[in-house]
């Protein structure tokens, strides 16, 4: 297993990702104007401030080379795992539907949050857990306010494209339905505001975010 | 260009234009914040008049800010050395070893009054600038701690400076990825027109990869990396940091820098990468007085002349003149010196982190500080004169004859609003209630959950699950705790012991850690100290810092201070802030500050004699005055290795230590959390002589509340500490007996009362 973990600047949980994906194997860095993910088998975009989310959140990243090639990369069906501002990234590269707007109260939220998952409808799709064990895993982000047009919502709710919620009353950003992660429609794209890379090791509270790093692993098995 | 060193003399320049001594321009050295001896003593060090851009240096570098010249002297009388001390005072930060080839850095630095005038940039920007100061050493930033200080809630001006300091450090933190991992925030009348924010940064570092201010190497390259220079900020250290602030702030805001934590988390990387490779000689952030004082400063540690081309300054605006160039505070830019061959390697890693990397000068042998503009010469100061000659000023400090702050009783108010208008104010299960809805002890939750606590994958404990930050450090296979303290109020009532409780605090938190203090940074903010009586409280305290760190053996290793912080009604409480560093094994042993199980025994720890002298009931009830028990300095000290110790063997299964509120507050902290009551018998407190009241409420340093097996904690008396098992925990109820009193509060009814902050600041009252 060969993981890449994209770094672009203004990126801030880039290491704490390549930690958690060297737990499941081998993880490097991926500078944001490489374009050759050979080797790799997966892909994390992760949590930060992309080009100093000018503009938009993850507006401006999505451009960047190595987006370009880490679409390409999940057309031909490899698995990429977007967190926070990877998130934000892969629904600005149209990788995943919807978009991530300002928390509702307006201020950043960092809280230790409850995660409940759902399962995908196909055996391949990343993100496949055990339904009823929740995930307790750290959130913080100032826009991850989830949203889509109902219709959307309904279609993506059909085609088993919510991930995560968040738990009954734990919605820390006023996000529809209580989504915290979503899918593509083929499941090979995942992603998520609160971030599985700080909820691997006891000392720092949790070790539920191991489970997500391990879904993406089992996805290619 | 003239060469360097070669003695052009200025009266021979023709570029250098003195001032006409007018009475008109007279006044110009008044507005830049200098007195007319100083004036004087720069014309007679020069020899001359000084330019315009020379006398725009001087009075930034003059400057109480920058020059320390009412503070420096009280300084030597702190302990700056100790066998663990890599970096002490005088580099960007302090730095101690944490083993396996690691050392530690931090600093606490204020940024007040930019924060008074424009809250949430000043606290952004103070960020940022402490950031630059731990990484400008080599050490990547791995966590943010704040000290802030408002007027009372109930003040819409001091809710609108808490939610914009809030805004701007959780904005500066969370964007460049170090996680903020504790503080503390009191509010205070004083403080109501001249708020604080003091924010401290602590960054881990391999030893080999430091470096330190100092320029060294004749014909070595000036390297200006990072941001544009831009007008903003201009004259920040002298007109704002170093005068009272007034009714005309608003004009100011000019004077306020703005933050851009995308550039600096680009310079960040780019200069860890630079140290990494070996490539820079020196490295210094520019902060007060930008590009004057740090050249100034680097070429004053080296012992070297420093040429600055303006012309190749690169700039926002086309057409700044050089002493704006010189003196602007445009935030995220460092300079550093370069050997010549490596100039070009330097500005390709520049490049690669799509940050600014100009060549603008060169180290000398002149002994001069030279600003140039293309081949012209626009200002030439000798270094030693600039940097180091400003007149240090002794103090003329005189004792106050009693309480110089005011008094109210709100008590009765606070009891109504927390626990109804029929509750009795002398209640001591309503005054409970009123103490933890009090905004200086209740939970700080809305402010911390707006910054991240958990980036960097280091963070052991998060705020307010115990005393003590905890960090990992896996690369030296232990831990650190990290405390920021200092209650304004206690050292208002006496300036000596209020000093020595906040070290003492430090380390009782650092005890409840597991942690051993390694060191100690420290923001001195104090009001005008050409007054007798700020004078003498700045005197005292320095005293009391010196003898708390003396007898702890913790060195002094970097600080900062703040003076002038007064608006029209006066002076702020005087408000050293100390942060302390420490030392663990064990990340995961540091005990939590709330009760973890049903049926443990609980005690109180320590030579702890409570005592409503500068409590918060005392403020509550407007009953402050001066004077402070003395603290007893050597039996806290014992006391605190033997719960350090207990807490690293496992045999405490929570620690918290006494403080704003008393023993009642504290237990109730201590169920709150857990959802776990308690119960208590005062008795054996109150056997020692206390009051009940005293007993409940009262405050004092020593103090710590333990919870665990029975049989273990008395085995901490074994070892000569002072030791009372009050009781159980267990239940939904605080229950206490104090002699007479009983309170009986549910730990529910207290967590709403605890919990009430973001509520009442979300309603706006």
């Amino acid at each position: 297993m060969r993981w890449g973990v994209l770094q672009f600047p203004g990126s801030c949980d880039e290491r704490d990702a390549l930690h958690a994906c060297s737990l499941s194997g081998e993880a490097r860095l991926v500078w944001h104007e490489e374009r050759d993910l050979g080797g790799l088998d997966a892909i994390v975009v992760p949590g930060g401030f992309s080009y100093g989310d000018y503009l938009r959140a993850g507006a401006i990243a999505r451009f960047s080379p190595a987006m370009e090639a880490v679409a390409e990369f999940a057309a031909n069906g490899g698995p990429v795992l977007g967190i926070c501002n990877g998130f934000q990234v892969l629904c600005e590269a149209n990788l995943l539907p919807g978009a991530l707007l300002r928390n509702e109260n307006l201020r950043f939220v960092c809280r230790q949050v409850d995660l409940i998952p759902t399962d995908g409808p196909e055996s391949g799709q990343i993100g496949r857990f055990e339904a009823h064990r929740w995930l307790s895993i750290p959130a913080k982000h100032g826009e991850g306010r989830y949203y889509a047009p109902e219709e959307t919502l309904d279609e993506m709710e059909a085609n088993g494209q919510i991930a995560f919620r968040y738990a009954p009353g734990q919605n820390p950003n006023g996000s529809l339905r209580d989504i915290a992660g979503v899918r593509n429609e083929a499941g090979n794209v995942l992603g998520l505001m609160p971030h599985p890379e700080h909820a691997v090791d006891p000392m720092t509270g949790s070790t539920d975010g191991l489970r997500v790093f391990e879904s993406v692993a089992r996805s290619l098995a | 260009m003239t060469p360097a060193g070669a003695d052009a003399g200025v009266d021979g320049n023709p570029s250098l234009t003195p001032l006409p001594s007018t009475e008109a321009e007279q006044a110009a050295y008044e507005v830049l914040g200098l007195t007319e001896a100083e004036y004087l003593l720069i014309v007679e060090k020069l020899g001359r008049e000084p330019n315009d851009v020379e006398l725009a240096m001087f009075s930034l570098l003059w400057s109480e800010h920058c020059a320390y010249k009412h503070s420096r002297k009280l300084l030597r009388r702190l302990p700056t050395e100790g066998e663990r001390v890599v970096m002490g005072p005088g580099e960007n930060a302090g730095a101690v070893d944490v083993g396996s080839g690691h050392a530690v850095a931090f600093k606490v630095e204020s940024h007040n009054h930019p924060s008074a005038v424009e809250p949430f940039q000043g606290a952004a920007t103070g960020v940022g600038g402490i950031l630059r100061d731990v990484f400008a050493l080599g050490a990547r930033p791995i966590a943010i701690l704040d000290s802030l200080r408002f007027g009372e809630l109930d003040s819409e001006r001091s809710r609108f400076l808490l939610d914009g300091a809030v805004r701007g450090i959780g904005h500066y933190g969370n964007s460049i990825g170090v996680p903020t991992v504790g503080g503390e925030i009191y509010f205070e009348a004083p403080y109501e027109h001249n708020c604080l924010v003091n924010a401290m940064c602590v960054g881990l570092a391999r030893t080999d990869e430091m470096v330190r201010a100092a320029a060294a190497g004749v014909g070595n390259a000036v390297v200006l990396m990072g941001a544009a220079t831009g007008r903003d900020g201009i004259g920040g250290a002298s007109v704002l940091a170093s005068a009272e602030l007034d009714d005309g702030d608003e004009a100011k805001r000019p004077t306020v820098q703005i933050g851009d934590p995308f550039e600096e988390s680009k310079l960040l990387e780019c200069c860890l990468e630079l140290l990494g490779k070996g490539l820079l000689v020196s490295l210094q952030d520019l902060g007060a007085a930008g590009l004057t004082s740090s050249a100034g400063e680097m070429a004053s540690a080296g012992g070297v002349g420093i040429d600055i081309d303006v012309a190749r300054v690169p700039l926002r605006e086309a057409d700044m003149e050089p002493f704006e160039i010189m003196v602007s505070e445009s935030q995220e830019r460092m300079l550093a010196v370069v050997e010549p061959a490596q100039v070009a390697d330097v500005l390709a890693v520049c490049e690669k982190w799509q940050t600014g990397g100009a060549e603008i000068g060169a180290i000398t042998d002149s002994d001069q500080v030279r600003v140039l503009r293309g081949e012209e010469i626009v200002g030439e100061m000798p270094v030693e004169a600039l940097v180091e000659g400003c007149p240090l000023y002794d103090l003329e400090p005189a004792e106050p004859g009693g309480w110089l702050y005011g008094n109210e009783d709100v008590l009765a108010e606070r009891v109504a609003a927390v626990a109804g208008p029929t509750a009795d104010p002398d209640d001591p299960g309503s005054i409970l209630l009123a103490l933890l809805a009090s905004p200086s002890i209740a939970s700080k939750r809305w402010a911390f959950e707006q910054y991240d606590s958990v980036v960097g994958s280091r963070t052991a404990r998060r705020p307010e699950s115990a005393d003590a930050a905890v960090l990992a450090i896996p690369e030296a296979g232990s831990g650190i705790a990290i405390s920021i303290d200092g209650n304004g109020r206690r050292v208002a009532c006496d300036p000596y012991a209020g000093t020595v409780e906040a070290v003492l605090e430090c380390t009782q938190n650092l005890a409840c850690a597991g942690a051993e203090p390694l060191g100690l940074t420290n923001c001195l903010n104090f009001g005008n100290p050409e007054k007798p009586v700020t004078a003498w409280q700045l005197d005292r305290s320095v005293s009391g810092l010196a003898d708390a760190c003396e007898a702890l053996g913790v060195p002094v290793v970097g600080g900062n201070v703040s003076l002038y912080n007064e608006g029209p009604e006066g002076p702020i409480y005087p408000s050293p802030v100390v942060g302390m560093v420490g030392g663990l094994p064990d990340p995961s042993a540091a005990a939590p500050s709330v009760f973890a199980r049903e049926g443990d025994a609980i005690a109180l720890v320590g030579p702890f004699a409570p005592s409503l002298a500068g409590s918060e009931l005392a403020k509550l009830r407007g009953e402050l005055d001066a004077g402070l028990p003395e603290p007893n300095v050597a039996t806290v000290a014992a006391t605190c290795v033997a719960v350090r110790e207990a807490v690293r063997a496992g045999k405490l299964a929570s620690a918290h230590d006494i403080s704003d509120g008393g023993l009642a507050c504290a237990l109730a902290e201590a169920a709150i959390g857990s959802g776990r009551g308690c119960r208590i018998d005062l008795s054996p407190l109150l056997d020692r002589g206390c009051s009940a009241e005293e007993a409940l409420f009262g405050e004092g340093t020593g103090g710590f509340l333990v919870s665990g097996e029975r049989a273990a904690l008395e085995r901490l008396s074994d070892e000569g500490v002072e030791l009372l098992v009050l009781g159980e925990t267990g239940g939904e109820e605080i229950g206490i007996e104090a002699g007479d009193s009983t309170l009986r509060i549910s730990a529910l009814d207290a967590g709403a009362a605890w919990s009430s902050l973001g509520e009442r600041l979300d309603r706006g009252s």
